[in-house]
């Protein structure tokens, strides 16, 4: 099956592979996703509710506190980390969180070709996406 | 550094420097002559923070140039006293002392430059803490971005920083002209505009004509109240601020223009959430006066005692100070004069920071707009927000005065 491939730029090096789970608002991690669980709680997010452990999370940027960076940290430590991050455009919270977490991370990919549940595969700058279901017109170039 | 030949911790933080080099653009590093790093409250950090610094200074991460600490969650000193838990003094011990470990001075306070980290005009550094950066690239004329807490420290430990923003000349114009035509008689109307200006200005360079200023402490005021309501790291005021005192061209082609006619709009902004305990005769309870956010100089602290003029406090009464501060006030006896009073000079922290719900506070007054902005989302308070002098009268009767 054909994939896609996309080019982004490297925030934090390193390959990793998982499925997409794809939020299209900007992500808080302090006060937004539980550092334990994994899971999003903040209220009325488009992905409360979901947990982004092991799965490549894909969204637009960051918001909120700069603790959001020890958060990812805090992810990690307990196993409930996401695999990889992909952004649209990159910000300091969450690019320093992903650096400090040993967690790879691009930016500068059009998000729109991700889909929740794709299978994504990162190496350095490289994003390959092997879609879930047959190419959608989401995914017409 | 990157190759990590001089260890793990001292790669990360190039990396971190590199990285948000990469995002805006960077072509070139230039060396800090100071660090200014937040993040240090326990409350903030928790386990996660605490554990990242230790992991950071275990894995040998020094810093290279002269590097101060943001306040913690207590007072360091006297927390015991100042009824803080022992569970959460020990973390908070904890944090102080990784910072301890990678070489940082453990001042503890948003007002470096008031104990010794005072940056030259022009100076590259790499600040957190938006009051500090404000007053360090507006009234010092040092130059700096908003730094988070790693990337700060990051700085600190290869000692520089990636140059974009604010450190280069093309950004430092302001690009808002703020016009103020009511009169500005204290520095709780300072405040009050600076909430103002800043909601409107965000991220952008505010530049103030004809503002008569009367010192350190109220641009103190200033920048701190625009740098809460907004983003702003850096203003001008014409005849005052350095930037502006020295060049003709500091206002940026295409200013917009900000006309502030009335601070009353800022005043009630000021003063959020319902106060639910109210006195026999009706008026709102206040159960802790705050007095030093950003942390206070010896003279804002003078200028309590004198207010107070030895009436005896019914509500808490705290002025945060940097410990060396506390220090020269004790030495001229200003903090036997607060604590006859009832009051307290508490080192090393300060209301956003602090627990302070836990320690049985649900009401707050204070004269300041950064302090009152914060409250209600960081410190769980309803805020009354006033002049020094209607906030001490407020610590004296216990209640906020005119509130019937």
């Amino acid at each position: 099956m054909a994939g896609i491939e996309l080019i982004g730029r490297v925030i934090k090096a390193g390959q990793a592979e998982g499925q997409a789970l794809v939020s299209p608002e900007p992500i808080g991690f302090f006060g937004g996703v539980d550092p334990e669980t994994g899971i999003v709680i903040e209220a009325g997010h488009p992905l409360e509710g979901r947990c982004v452990s092991g799965q490549v999370l894909v969204f637009p940027t960051g918001k909120g506190s700069t603790v959001g960076s020890y958060i990812l940290y805090r992810l990690k430590r307990n196993g409930v980390a996401p695999v990889a991050l992909i952004n649209a455009e990159s910000e300091p919270i969450v690019a320093v969180g992903a650096i400090i977490s040993d967690i790879p991370m691009v930016d500068q990919i059009e998000i729109g070709q991700i889909a929740t549940g794709d299978r994504v595969e990162i190496r350095e700058g490289e994003v390959r996406i092997q879609p879930l279901q047959g190419a959608g017109p989401r995914r017409q170039r | 550094m990157l190759a990590g030949e001089l260890g793990p911790g001292v790669r990360k933080a190039m990396e971190i420097v590199t990285a948000l080099g990469r995002i805006y653009g960077a072509n070139r590093l230039v060396p800090v002559s100071s660090v200014q790093v937040a993040g240090v409250s326990y409350k903030n950090l928790g386990d996660a923070g605490l554990e990242f610094l230790s992991e950071w200074a275990d894995q040998g991460a020094r810093v290279r140039v002269p590097t101060t600490l943001n306040p913690a969650g207590m007072d360091l000193v006297r927390w015991r006293v100042l009824g803080f838990d022992e569970a959460f003094a020990q973390r908070q011990q904890a944090v102080v002392e990784a910072f301890a470990r990678m070489g940082v001075t453990t001042t503890c306070t948003c007002t470096p430059y008031l104990v010794g980290n005072r940056p030259q005009p022009g100076d590259h550094v790499a600040w957190a803490e938006s009051s500090a950066i404000s007053f360090a690239n507006s009234v010092l004329g040092a130059r700096t971005n908003r730094e988070g807490g790693p990337s700060a420290l990051a700085a600190a430990i290869i000692g520089r920083t990636a140059a974009y923003g604010l450190h280069l000349d093309e950004n430092r114009r302001a690009t808002l002209r703020v016009e103020v035509r009511c009169p500005v008689r204290s520095p709780a109307d300072l405040g009050a505009l600076g909430y103002l200006v800043g909601k409107a200005a965000r991220n952008r360079v505010p530049f103030y004509e004809g503002l008569e200023i009367s010192g350190e402490d109220e641009l103190k005021a200033l920048g701190a109240a625009m740098a809460a309501s907004g983003a702003v790291a850096l203003y001008h005021v014409a005849g005052v601020t350095p930037e502006a005192l020295a060049g003709a061209d500091v206002l940026a082609p295409g200013a917009e223009r900000l006309v502030i006619e009335d601070l009353s709009p800022g005043y009630s902004a000021l003063s959020q959430l319902e106060i639910g305990t109210l006195s026999p005769h009706g008026q709102e309870k206040i159960d802790l006066v705050w007095i030093g956010c950003p942390h206070a100089s010896l003279a804002e602290i003078e200028q309590v005692v004198t207010l107070l003029d030895g009436r005896r406090v019914r509500s808490a009464l705290w002025i945060t100070v940097a410990r060396a501060v506390r220090e020269q006030a004790a030495r001229r006896g200003l903090m036997a004069a607060v604590e006859a009073c009832g009051g307290q000079v508490v080192a090393d922290t300060c209301v956003v920071v602090a627990p302070v719900r836990e320690l049985g506070f649900r009401s707050m007054a204070t004269p300041s707009a950064k302090g009152a902005y914060y409250g209600p989302t960081h410190a769980g308070l309803a805020v009354r927000y006033g002049s020094l002098a209607r906030c001490v009268q407020a610590a004296v009767e216990g209640t906020w005065p005119g509130s019937s």
